[in-house]
């Protein structure tokens, strides 16, 4: 893909545009999947089923003042909602929404994502300590020692994934899922790697819910626990781009696993591939993340990490050799 | 998981916890000594909300205070009605009439349905589930409107007089109340139990976590779930039987693993319990007057009074202290909250900051009716 | 009626001079009025307690230990002001968790003008709050008691608002 100025502009534009207003809309879909969830109604006052609520939301935290507590680190507490929101945001450049479609298609673009996921935790981080509240920073230690945890098992089933494409490129590993759902990482018939990815698949999309501190991980914003968590200081949009930067990461988490393990744009029966599958499959997903998080419980950090060390990473490995052994085989 | 902290001074930090916070349902503080996420010392702070009952007591006459008992427990607020009646009726020697005594026991065991469902969506939403919440409240927007219709108010009731009840109930009552008990029976199997109690995530966080002893139970003065949680079998129903509960059949449940699993199933089952007295009432209620002669002012003789009830937190007591005037000289309330909570600082110590707090929801606080 | 004998017999040893009766429902309505120190067995249909105990101050933490030692728990304290008699009066109810009811109310007067009595945190930690409640409202001064601070009350108050000359 060559690129001339009018595509980086156009590209930039599209990307703002989508992450915009998934980080708009999503809370509006999330407050009303909760409330159908929960047999109530929900936004329905502002527009069409309260379609503009979360244009009045954002009017309102945009109307108030950003409230620097007297005595806090005044930078980094202003500069960690940015760093929670761009990574999220530049992640979109390397995802490919179908096979035309996506800003750039790098060769390592796996690893960007990871290294970038690795900043919006450091954003948490800095949030919650630059804060000067110890709810703050007993959550953003949690936090770190909960994404830390993640990231390796996280990681380890991608490596197989790597392993069955043969590339660390988004794209080439959707387009190496072409041609109905039996290519599917997940349930991919040749070689016998049905045998070991849908654990894969398991095991990262567990990782992708932690990894976005959502319910029943979310134990850096345990509200009952730690009032609001790393954000309890943030007012105004301070608290709007923390809540703006979850949502993408849940959007970019949902691409991720929709490209590593769904086929990417395929179609399930191998007909019509294009953006539309993408789109279908990434908000099933979110769906599915609205869904567990309406429905559990919220978990213990302790069990949390245990989950993580004790079992995820062992089984993430075994897999990893197991998959690596049915290349080999086969 | 409880492990043995070695406070080292220049490492503990003091969290407030509260009065302002999601997780203490009012204004309690808690101040903690904190080692990491690991509690080395808790101690909750009191009297946020305190309005001084027991003066406004001495400075009214007997029906004047009965008001006053429904702003104390509002989640059980029927039962400090009837703990307020029943002591008085027992320092004044007033004879209630039949009907009145299984009206009593009709409205205060829905109330405590009431309180109970509340408790269970509370405590969920300590442990982070949020949808269970919005289910409880359906079942207990139910009961709100049955005594709504009765007793004309929907949380703060004033419904008990001294001799009687203010208001008899009618066949749409007993019907709605019926049909209420069914609804919440077809309801309890899967939406409760399948849904959250058999709920991997739930039974994680609140089995074998914060172990309260039988003993000390008995060295604070815990009563209601908190003791039956523990292995002791005490409901003030049973053992000092008062108003009609003696013609009831039901069972006291008791749980003996003293942890929070306990007192979260003592609770749900007493619901159980609760609906099986409603509907022996309901099957067994007499005809004819709900209210007894009583004098305008009431005079009780000089003495000393004690009467208990068993309300959804446990056993309150009001310590009557007469002096043949129309007002009382002395009131205590010997709220049960205010005991049940004075174990928390030795049951949370070297408890992490999460389990602690699904403890403090296990045990059930109503921040008004400790702070009197 | 077997423990109730038992818990009578027990406290019996604290107060060896007096002669503990069983008195009837008609009689024992001895009102508020001061007596001698010892047992009195009462009506509990009418009163709500089966065994009335006055001692002294001195003994309060005696009656806790026997009560301790009986399976008892601490039910409540409550302060009682008698402005005329120039007294201030303590009650501690005990009860017990299952088995049989029993509840036994213990009674110690003191003079106004100085309220000291032992603490009985030692034996029930129960105790501590009731007690911190009792300073609280009565300004009744418990002994060697851990942490006798206010506890409903704003730390700076400076007043006992239950004594009934308080006039708010």
């Amino acid at each position: 893909m060559e690129t001339s100025m009018w595509h980086a502009l156009l590209y930039l534009v599209g990307i703002m545009a989508f992450a915009g207003v998934n980080a708009a809309w999503l809370g509006w879909c999330e407050r009303k999947g909760a409330a159908r969830i929960q047999r109530r109604i929900g936004p329905c006052e502002a527009g069409f089923a309260g379609l503009l609520q979360p244009l009045a939301d954002g009017l309102k935290l945009l109307s108030k003042q950003l409230l620097v507590p007297q005595g806090v680190d005044g930078i980094i507490f202003r500069v960690a909602p940015v760093l929670a929101m761009i990574p999220a945001i530049t992640s979109m450049a390397v995802i490919p929404f179908s096979e035309n479609i996506g800003a750039r298609a790098m060769e390592l673009s796996v690893l960007l994502l990871f290294a970038l996921a690795s900043i919006a935790m450091i954003a948490i981080l800095l949030g919650g300590w630059a804060s000067g509240n110890k709810y703050a920073l007993i959550s953003s230690a949690r936090a770190v020692s909960q994404n830390l945890a993640y990231e390796i098992p996280m990681l380890l089933t991608v490596i197989t994934v790597v392993m069955i494409s043969g590339s660390m490129n988004l794209r080439d590993i959707a387009i190496d899922q072409q041609g109905g759902f039996w290519h599917w990482n997940i349930f991919r018939l040749e070689n016998g790697h049905f045998l070991t990815m849908w654990i894969s698949f398991i095991i990262f999309f567990i990782c992708a819910i932690a990894e976005t501190n959502r319910a029943p991980f979310d134990m850096a914003e345990a509200e009952s626990e730690l009032v609001a968590g790393f954000m309890t200081e943030y007012g105004s949009m301070g608290f709007g781009l923390f809540m703006m930067g979850e949502y993408l990461n849940i959007v970019v988490g949902a691409c991720l696993t929709a490209v590593l393990f769904l086929g990417g744009w395929d179609c399930p029966f191998g007909l019509t591939p294009g953006i539309w599958w993408f789109l279908l499959k990434i908000y099933i997903l979110i769906f599915t993340f609205i869904w567990i998080r309406w429905t559990y419980p919220r978990t213990q950090i302790y069990r949390l990490l245990n989950l993580s060390w004790k079992i995820l990473i062992p089984f993430s490995l075994a897999n990893l050799m197991v998959t690596a052994a049915l290349i080999k085989v086969f | 998981m409880t492990v043995p902290v070695s406070p080292r001074h220049d490492e503990t930090f003091v969290l407030n916890l509260g009065p302002q916070h999601p997780a203490t349902h009012g204004v309690l503080r808690v101040k903690l000594t904190m080692d990491g996420e690991y509690i080395v010392k808790a101690e909750p702070v009191l009297g946020y909300i305190h309005r001084m009952h027991e003066k406004l007591a001495e400075a009214s006459t007997f029906a004047q205070f009965m008001p006053n008992t429904a702003r104390m427990d509002y989640l059980h607020a029927l039962a400090f009605n009837h703990g307020w009646a029943l002591v008085v009726e027992k320092a004044a020697g007033i004879e209630v009439p039949e009907r009145a005594e299984y009206i009593r026991v009709i409205t205060v065991e829905l109330n405590r349905i009431a309180s109970h469902l509340l408790w269970w969506a509370a405590f969920l939403l300590d442990l982070g589930g949020f949808t269970p919440l919005l289910y409880a409240f359906d079942d207990r927007e139910k009961i709100i409107d049955l005594l709504e219709r009765i007793t004309g108010s929907r949380l703060t009731y004033c419904y008990m007089r001294f001799g009687g009840v203010y208001n008899d109930i009618d066949d749409e009552f007993i019907k709605g109340t019926r049909d209420f008990i069914k609804r919440l029976r077809g309801r309890m199997p899967r939406l409760y139990h399948d849904l959250v109690t058999h709920n991997i995530i739930l039974i994680k966080r609140i089995k074998d976590i914060g172990i309260i002893s039988a003993e000390q139970c008995r060295r604070y003065g815990a009563t209601g779930p908190v003791a039956r949680g523990s292995g002791i079998d005490y409901d003030v129903r049973k053992h000092e039987p008062y108003s009609v509960y003696p013609e009831f059949d039901f069972d006291v449940p008791v749980f003996n693993e003293g942890d929070s699993m306990a007192r979260y199933m003592v609770r749900m089952h007493e619901m159980e319990q609760s609906m099986r007295i409603i509907e022996q009432a309901l099957d067994k209620l007499p005809e004819g007057p709900v209210m007894a002669k009583v004098p305008k002012v009431l005079k009780p003789g000089a003495g000393y009074y004690y009467s208990a009830v068993e309300t959804a937190r446990g056993s309150l007591g009001h310590r009557l202290v007469c002096n043949g005037d129309k007002n009382p000289y002395k009131l205590k309330l010997r709220s049960p909250t205010f005991s049940n909570l004075s174990l928390y600082g030795e049951v949370a110590e070297g408890m992490l900051l999460a389990d602690a707090l699904a403890l403090m929801g296990s045990l059930d606080l109503v921040i008004p009716e400790i702070d009197r | 009626m077997v423990v109730v004998e038992q818990t009578r017999v027990a406290l019996g040893t604290l107060f060896p001079d007096s002669h503990p009766t069983a008195v009837s429902s008609e009689e024992d309505n001895q009102g508020t009025a001061p007596r001698e120190v010892g047992i009195l067995v009462t009506d509990p249909a009418k009163h709500g307690h089966h065994i009335d105990v006055l001692c002294r101050p001195d003994q309060v933490v005696a009656v806790a230990r026997i009560m301790d030692g009986e399976g008892y728990f601490l039910e409540s304290i409550s302060g009682v002001d008698w402005p005329d008699r120039q007294q201030f009066e303590i009650i501690y109810d005990y009860n017990r968790l299952g088995g049989e009811h029993c509840r036994v109310m213990v009674r110690t007067l003191m003079d106004r003008n100085q309220p000291v009595v032992p603490t009985i945190t030692e034996v029930f930690p129960a105790a501590d709050w009731h007690e911190r409640e009792t300073f609280d409202f009565y300004g009744i001064h418990f002994q060697d008691h851990p942490n006798l601070i206010r506890i409903l009350l704003p730390e700076d108050a400076d007043f006992y608002p239950l004594r009934k000359d308080y006039m708010p």
